[in-house]
């Protein structure tokens, strides 16, 4: 069995002058070498518990231990071993391509020649280095998304965060996007990445949690929970038997 | 110190392709800075642009003759008696001044040199009997009724003009009533009318005592004040794209990246700070060449710059606290739409505090008290410590500390602020 790199126990979060869990008693343990799927409904917790793994919000009581490291001792380490790839596109429009990915890498101690090479072979890999010098605000939602990533997993994490990298992109985009993901798995970096596209995740996951009100509801990989559920022919079907038909309008 | 670099770097590219924020931050204060001293400067000159007065005069005596020739004298007013050849009429008057023609009117009325004489003398009379001097008899009582100098003003003047004019006046009549009283106890005691029985020069004089430089004497006008007023304005004024700036990051999602990376908040915190304060030192630098250079193109005196190394250190210091409250204001702003206008606005109100368009001292008292808690308050008074009073470091010191320490605790606060903000 491969070692884990992220340990959860018993973690959970509520929002100061709120009386609801956002993340009610959640206890995992995340392989090294694994893509995780964390799949919900909108509202179902999932920004919120990787944002506490991320380090950017503190739990209200439980633990997060990744690589055998807390974030209220050692926070830096942790965060030098991990990459995160935001919802949001979270880069300067108005610096380049290549001005962004440079200073987001230069964050994490990466310069010169070294830093350079990385940034050509990573924009040529995803079909961008045509557009290395044009600034952001120019590009199309698939180049930014594929930019987003870039600036991600430059510093070659030995974690990836990805909260619905493939949101709002064309197919081919998005093709490119998991092909790249899954080039970064072999190298060995575990990647956990929360999205909508359930048959994205099905296939793209090796590992899936179903999350919904704050709980983890399933955990297991994407085949076992197809079996494990009546008459569920594929993932969605697992979904909605899990959390319901009803609308999760999240405000 | 790569990383700082790196952030510097990053906010110059940003600031640099930002050509609203630049305008913001370089030409408006210029505009500003020659717009104001333009308009100002009349008012420090001692050879200003003359007032014109509407003069009807039905006295046409002594009282009248000094009104006309001491006016005349003077290098702020001129009067007007008559338009288009024929004398202007007391109605004509009122017409032109409340219209707004003319700022003021004044209306002698008759017999006001006469009476004031024929009372004089009266009493003049009446004092030498009471004393057993002169005639038993004395003339009789000359039926005198108060006499109104009308003065008429122009609705939008302003109360320090109505009441500077209304004391020259009074001065003027009061003068003449005194050159009276003496005239007529000269012509009881003596018989030679031309024979100076009184000293008639006035006893107390004032005098302007400026601060004593002989070799390097700075005149306060308006240049030395509006330089380091409208270059502090300017300082503060980047409150507005450093809180844009800091709140975009957190909209586009920039902010959590960084929050991710290996990297202390401080040190992105100190690459803006250091970008910002590069920005303060450029504009300080472009204001004083501006009241050095481009000031005398229009007619204005150019800034006599006393100590350029004690201004810089107050520039540096103002900036800092400028860029402590920008950043302020960026950590707890959630929209630009909140902090574009409330940085915009605070930094007006600061500056009215502070003293920028209005003198501290001309506030009332409940507004000078507020004056000494405005930053831009504490900057102004350092400034003019060295470009007016000659001062030097030790009297700049108190307002210096006043500005790191402002500096200090709205970076606290900041950092604290969003440092709790992740944990609840």
């Amino acid at each position: 069995m491969s070692k884990s790199v992220i340990e959860i126990s018993n973690l959970y979060k509520q929002y100061q002058h709120t009386n609801n869990f956002v993340v009610k008693d959640v206890s995992l343990v995340i392989p090294e070498k694994e893509i995780f799927g964390l799949l919900g409904p909108n509202g179902a917790g999932k920004t919120t518990l990787i944002s506490i793994l991320c380090g950017l919000l503190k739990p209200t009581s439980g633990n997060v231990v990744i690589f055998d490291k807390q974030y209220n001792k050692q926070q830096k380490e942790i965060h030098q071993q991990i990459g995160v790839v935001p919802q949001e596109y979270a880069l300067y429009p108005t610096l380049t391509a290549r001005e962004n990915i440079i200073y987001f890498a230069s964050m994490y101690g990466l310069k010169g020649k070294e830093l350079h090479q990385k940034v050509d072979k990573a924009l040529k890999r995803l079909g961008l280095l045509n557009f290395a010098d044009k600034k952001i605000v120019t590009f199309s939602g698939g180049m930014k998304r594929r930019i987003n990533l870039i600036v991600g997993m430059l510093h070659t994490p030995k974690i990836l965060f990805l909260d619905e990298p493939t949101v709002g992109v064309d197919v081919h985009s998005k093709n490119v996007i998991i092909e790249f993901l899954k080039e970064l798995n072999e190298k060995g970096t575990t990647i956990v990445y929360t999205s909508h596209h359930l048959t994205e995740a099905e296939n793209f996951c090796t590992d899936i949690a179903i999350i919904d009100h704050g709980e983890i509801f399933a955990h297991d990989t994407p085949k076992n929970l197809i079996n494990a559920t009546k008459n569920a022919s594929n993932l969605e079907d697992v979904f909605i038997e899990l959390t319901g038909k009803q609308l999760r309008d999240d405000v | 110190m790569y990383k700082i670099g790196q952030s510097v770097k990053k906010e110059v590219l940003l600031l640099a392709r930002d050509w609203g924020g630049l305008v913001i931050l370089f030409l408006m204060p210029i505009i500003l800075v020659i717009t104001v001293t333009l308009i100002q400067d009349s008012s420090f000159k001692s050879i200003s642009t003359k007032i014109e007065i509407a003069f009807v005069d039905h006295d046409k005596g002594k009282i009248s003759e000094t009104i006309v020739s001491n006016l005349a004298k003077s290098d702020a007013f001129v009067l007007i008696s008559e338009r288009e050849g024929n004398l202007i009429s007391e109605e004509e008057l009122q017409n032109l001044v409340f219209k707004g023609k003319y700022q003021m009117g004044i209306v002698l009325p008759e017999n006001l040199s006469t009476e004031l004489e024929s009372k004089v003398n009266q009493n003049v009379e009446k004092a030498i009997s009471a004393f057993g001097f002169g005639a038993e008899e004395t003339t009789p009582n000359a039926v005198t009724t108060t006499k109104e100098i009308k003065l008429y003003f122009d609705p939008a003047t302003h109360l320090s003009f109505k009441s500077g004019v209304k004391n020259a006046i009074d001065k003027i009549v009061t003068q003449i009533e005194n050159q009276s009283i003496y005239n007529a106890f000269q012509a009881q005691f003596t018989e030679e009318d031309n024979a100076s029985f009184f000293d008639q020069e006035s006893l107390i004089v004032f005098k302007e005592i400026l601060p004593n430089l002989p070799e390097n004497q700075v005149k306060p006008t308006s240049v030395q004040h509006n330089v380091p007023a409208w270059t502090l304005f300017a300082m503060f004024f980047i409150v507005v794209p450093l809180s844009i700036n800091m709140v975009k990051e957190k909209n586009q999602g920039t902010h959590i990246r960084l929050l991710t990376s290996p990297v202390s908040p401080i040190v992105f915190l100190t690459g803006k700070i250091i970008t910002y304060l590069l920005i303060c030192w450029l504009q300080f630098l472009v204001m004083l060449a501006i009241g050095k250079f481009v000031f005398p193109y229009f007619g204005l005196l150019p800034l006599v710059l006393t100590n350029f190394g004690w201004l810089s250190l107050i520039a540096l210091f103002s900036g800092l606290a400028a860029i402590g409250f920008g950043i302020l204001l960026g950590t707890f702003a959630k929209t630009q739409e909140q902090s574009a206008p409330f940085g915009a606005v605070s930094v007006i109100i600061l500056a009215a505090l502070g003293g920028i368009w209005v003198p501290v001292f001309a506030m009332p008292d409940v507004m000078q008290w507020f004056a000494k808690i405005s930053p831009m308050n504490w900057g102004l008074e350092a400034f003019y410590d060295i470009l007016l009073r000659q001062g030097n470091f030790w009297d700049i010191l108190p307002n210096i500390i006043l500005l790191l320490l402002f500096f200090i605790a709205t970076l606290s606060i900041s950092v604290i602020y969003d440092k709790k903000k992740r944990t609840v």
